[in-house]
């Protein structure tokens, strides 16, 4: 194992040219460490030892800057701090800190760069600096794209490691004793008589030295925490009702606002009466904001029912006010104008797609994210700026928007960020954030809390991305000869920065994201992204370009395979290129018992995808029912490098399965007259608990690097799934949601 | 109108129809069940009237006259948790979280009358509950737990 400070300049002091091969690209600035957040507003006898450890008299603090809108990443931080730092885990308070560039995301930027996730060449990690360097600056302090596990995985245990180690060299000059002969345990330093020291009570006096950098981490044969089941530091309160979510805080004279925007996104309001709404028992105000108005009253249900009486006549949408007329528009992108770029090209495919070949067309809706808590934020503005509760991935730019909004300096907005109730994406957009602040800045000095009904929730969300892709392959002596696959959607990128006034230099990998990396070594292959006008507003959504892309490649190549009448399991083998995807193939066969008779009516279906650095395997199996499929069972194998939690894991594997796996039956966002034609649930509900299969589960690490597990369970859900109704039944779907084609249990 | 919570009484001057939900969130400030949906799609405001499961968010105040209401805060609380609850826990089911507490009530209210459920009957009684964080092989689990550990208690 590496020591801190090699740690530190390869993590979190990352953009030092003198590490990573002395390419600085320019960026001395960035190069420049944060200044440490919690100095500053500590009180004598306080000692900060970087900006994730905090300890005084009255206790530890940790500093946990990653969102949790619930894959368990608030307690992964605490765990990963607690296994060098020798505290259990509920002996210290977490918080999510104050937004700071301190915090920047180091894994985010390695992957925001279009190099695949594997390639340790020069030329990606020079790329990668250069991406991580543009975040420091941005001082992105973002949680998503399965980043926080891999950011924090070294950052946190050096930090906790350092000051570990600088409380030990604190008792060693208190007691006279070596450091050497001091040991750790509990939160407190033990002398070898066995005298017990607090670590809150050697707090002054490790201030007062240096700290203590050159520390070796832990070799895992040592771990107490990471690698074993742990209970998560969230669950009691969240089995018992106590934990607070953003629209669980109350603030004294706080007012409730809903709203109502043009469903036609981005649309205008031409004309509206507010007589009605205004006469409504507890209405206070109805104000206007961008799009449409607030109704701001004394409760929640009476701004919802005031929201409703509002009288308005909207503007037409800036996009395709018909759903055919997206699709047509996705069509007609498969030209050189709109080709992305070429990402791979091996071999010389159109030599060899003039003999026989097999084409196929597929498509994939916009889906929206809508998790269980609709959005929502508390805001009060008046003069010395505003305070924002509320939970979001990222943070600095909360402060940024509300600053433009309420008239202030970002330094005048604090941010209080909160647990949040699932996002999927969705908490990585600021509407609700800067409607609120349009409305907070309108009544200075009283606290509002907007939440938005589910109804207004699916009319705002900006979906997945639409798209279509068009394949064509050929098959020679029973194997696959040959490939070309054609993508083309629009750029969730684009759309996503645009609405935070950053734009996307160069070509949106998304499009194509695991495709065009896929690790087999076909004879000839060539896959190319082509982007879409832009149509409706969309976003990032679970496992983003790979929850199309993944479909549209795993897909077609079970139809290769099927042509050349080889087997799926064994032609991936023959074909694939890297040790670790062959290993989490081998594993899901012998997890499924690939080969085994099913019996008849039944069908199995694999399919293998890699997305932010994860290969996932998944094999399902299905029983055509006289009333329709049902799926039976999943298997699961996924290499994250490192299963930090086996428990959380699980979980997460099989959430994403089941995300993967509902919405590909049943949810898709269809447009007509300029708005969204699904409002609730029961119009895009994705799994429940009657249609889940049962779900195996196995974490690989054989990986070099560690990874996050949120995402990447997702992208194979689909194609294994239609894979396997093709084995039962003979039919083929290509296109997304599967109940337009088939029925299901 | 006066409303029986978790055993204490509130008395609130309200509109017949304001759904329950919307009184104990933001007249009551009991903020264990949750909005969700609305429409009675997704179960995240579920309570107890007079023991039965029920969706706040459909049930308007005045036709509770004096039932007790019991909410996830009246179920158990950390230190003394309902077996429910402790399967939960012990099952490690939350993510999010935000549609659990209407699931504890719902598999609670569930287990009183079946208390030796079957896994079709966890099944069905539990599908009106959405998770979109996707926990539902540990609720299938947890409830079967709790069912044992209230058959031995």
């Amino acid at each position: 194992m590496g020591r801190t400070r090699t740690i530190a300049r390869r993590s979190f002091l990352i953009g030092s040219a003198a590490v990573l091969g002395g390419v600085a690209f320019g960026t001395y600035l960035a190069v420049k460490p944060s200044e440490n957040p919690l100095t500053e507003s500590l009180a004598e006898g306080e000692a900060a030892f970087n900006p994730f450890v905090k300890i005084t008299e009255q206790g530890i603090t940790l500093i946990a800057p990653h969102a949790d809108s619930g894959q368990g990443v608030h307690s992964m931080q605490t765990a990963l701090i607690a296994e060098e730092l020798d505290i259990a885990l509920d002996q210290a308070e977490v918080s999510f800190g104050a937004p700071d560039p301190a915090y920047y995301n180091t894994a985010m930027a390695n992957d925001a760069v279009p190099f695949a996730a594997f390639d340790e060449g020069l030329a990606a990690r020079s790329m990668r600096v250069v991406a991580s360097s543009a975040f420091k600056i941005l001082g992105v302090q973002g949680t998503g794209g399965s980043s926080s596990t891999p950011d924090q995985y070294d950052k946190l245990r050096a930090a906790g490691a350092m000051a570990r180690e600088t409380l030990k060299a604190a008792a060693a000059r208190r007691t006279g004793l070596p450091a050497e002969q001091l040991k750790t345990e509990n939160g407190r330093v033990i002398t070898p008589t066995g005298e017990a020291i607090p670590y809150t009570a050697l707090a002054a006096e490790a201030a007062q030295i240096p700290p203590v950098t050159d520390t070796p981490l832990r070799d895992p044969a040592e771990w107490r925490l990471i690698g074993k089941p742990m209970q998560r530091t969230d669950i009691v309160a969240k089995s018992t009702g106590t934990l607070p979510y953003g629209i669980d805080i109350s603030l004294p004279d706080m007012l409730h606002a809903a709203v109502r925007i043009n469903p036609r996104q981005g649309g205008e309001l031409l004309d509206f009466d507010a007589a009605k709404a205004e006469a409504m028992r507890g209405v206070k105000a109805v104000l206007p904001v961008t799009g449409g108005l607030a109704v701001v009253a004394d409760n929640t249900w009476r701004a919802f029912k005031a929201a409703e009486a509002l009288e308005v006549t909207w503007g037409p949408a800036p996009y395709p006010a018909e759903q055919a007329e997206h699709w047509e528009a996705v069509a007609n992108s498969f030209t050189p104008e709109r080709l992305n770029t070429t990402w791979r090209d091996d071999g010389d495919v159109d030599t060899a797609h003039q003999g026989e070949v097999i084409t196929a067309e597929y498509r994939a809706p916009y889906v929206a994210h809508q998790p269980l808590e609709p959005l929502g934020a508390i805001i009060r503005a008046d003069a010395n700026g505003a305070e924002v509760w509320s939970g979001h991935q990222l943070p600095r730019f909360v402060q940024m928007q509300v600053a433009a909004k309420v008239g202030c300096e970002m330094e005048q907005v604090t941010f209080h960020n909160q647990f949040i109730g699932g996002s999927f994406g969705h908490r990585l957009e600021f509407d609700v954030i800067t409607l609120a602040a349009e409305i907070a800045a309108q009544l200075p000095g009283v606290p509002i809390k907007l939440t938005f009904s589910r109804e207004e929730d699916f009319a705002q969300d900006y979906p997945r991305q639409i798209g279509m892709a068009r394949s064509t392959g050929s098959v020679k002596d029973g194997r696959v000869e040959s490939w070309a696959l054609d993508i083309a959607t629009v750029s969730s990128s684009v759309s996503q920065m645009g609405r935070m006034g950053l734009s996307l230099s160069g070509p949106d990998a998304q499009i194509v994201a695991g495709a065009w990396n896929m690790p087999f070594a076909l004879p000839h292959l060539r896959v190319r992204g082509y982007i879409v006008p832009e149509l409706a507003p969309t976003s990032s959504w679970r496992s983003v370009g790979a929850s199309t892309s993944g479909f549209f490649a795993e897909g077609f190549f079970d139809e290769l395979i099927h042509a050349a009448g080889a087997d799926p399991l064994e032609e991936r083998l023959r074909l694939v290129t890297r040790p670790v995807h062959r290993q989490v193939l081998e594993a899901i066969g012998e997890m499924s018992n690939w080969g085994s008779d099913l019996g008849a009516g039944r069908g199995r279906g694999l399919a293998m995808f890699e997305s932010f650095g994860v290969p996932v395997a998944e094999v399902v199996e299905v029983t055509d029912t006289p009333a329709g499929i049902r799926i039976d069972k999943v298997f699961v194998a996924a290499d994250v490098g490192r299963v930090v939690d086996p428990v959380n894991f699980e979980n997460l594997v099989q959430g994403g399965v089941i995300w993967g796996l509902g919405h590909a039956i049943n949810s898709e966002i269809t447009y007509a007259d300029g708005k969204a034609e699904q409002s609730n649930y029961h119009m895009a509900e994705g799994m429940r608990l009657y249609q889940t299969p049962q779900i195996e589960v196995r974490g690989l690490e054989n990986g070099s690097h560690v990874r996050g597990i949120g995402e990447p369970p997702v992208p194979p859900a689909a194609p294994a799934l239609a894979n396997a109704i093709f084995a039962a039944t003979g039919t083929r779907l290509r296109e997304m949601p599967f109940y337009k084609h088939i029925n299901f249990v | 109108m006066e409303l029986s919570v978790n055993g204490t009484s509130y008395s609130l001057d309200v509109e017949e129809d304001m759904p329950l939900l919307w009184a104990l969130r933001d007249e009551l400030g009991i903020t264990g069940p949750k909005y969700g949906c609305g429409i009675a799609q997704c179960g995240a405001c579920t309570v107890h009237i007079d023991g039965q499961a029920v969706r706040s968010c459909q049930m308007p105040v005045g036709d509770i006259g004096n039932a007790e209401i019991t909410t996830i805060e009246g179920l158990g609380t950390p230190e003394a948790m309902h077996a429910v609850q402790q399967a939960w826990v012990d099952h490690q089911v939350a993510q999010c979280g935000y549609c659990q507490s209407g699931q504890i009530m719902q598999a609670a209210a569930f287990l009183e009358t079946h208390p030796e459920p079957s896994d079709e009957d966890i099944d069905r009684a539990m599908s009106s509950n959405l998770c979109r964080c996707g926990t539902y092989p540990r609720i299938r689990a947890a409830v079967k737990t709790a069912a044992a550990k209230l058959q031995g208690a």
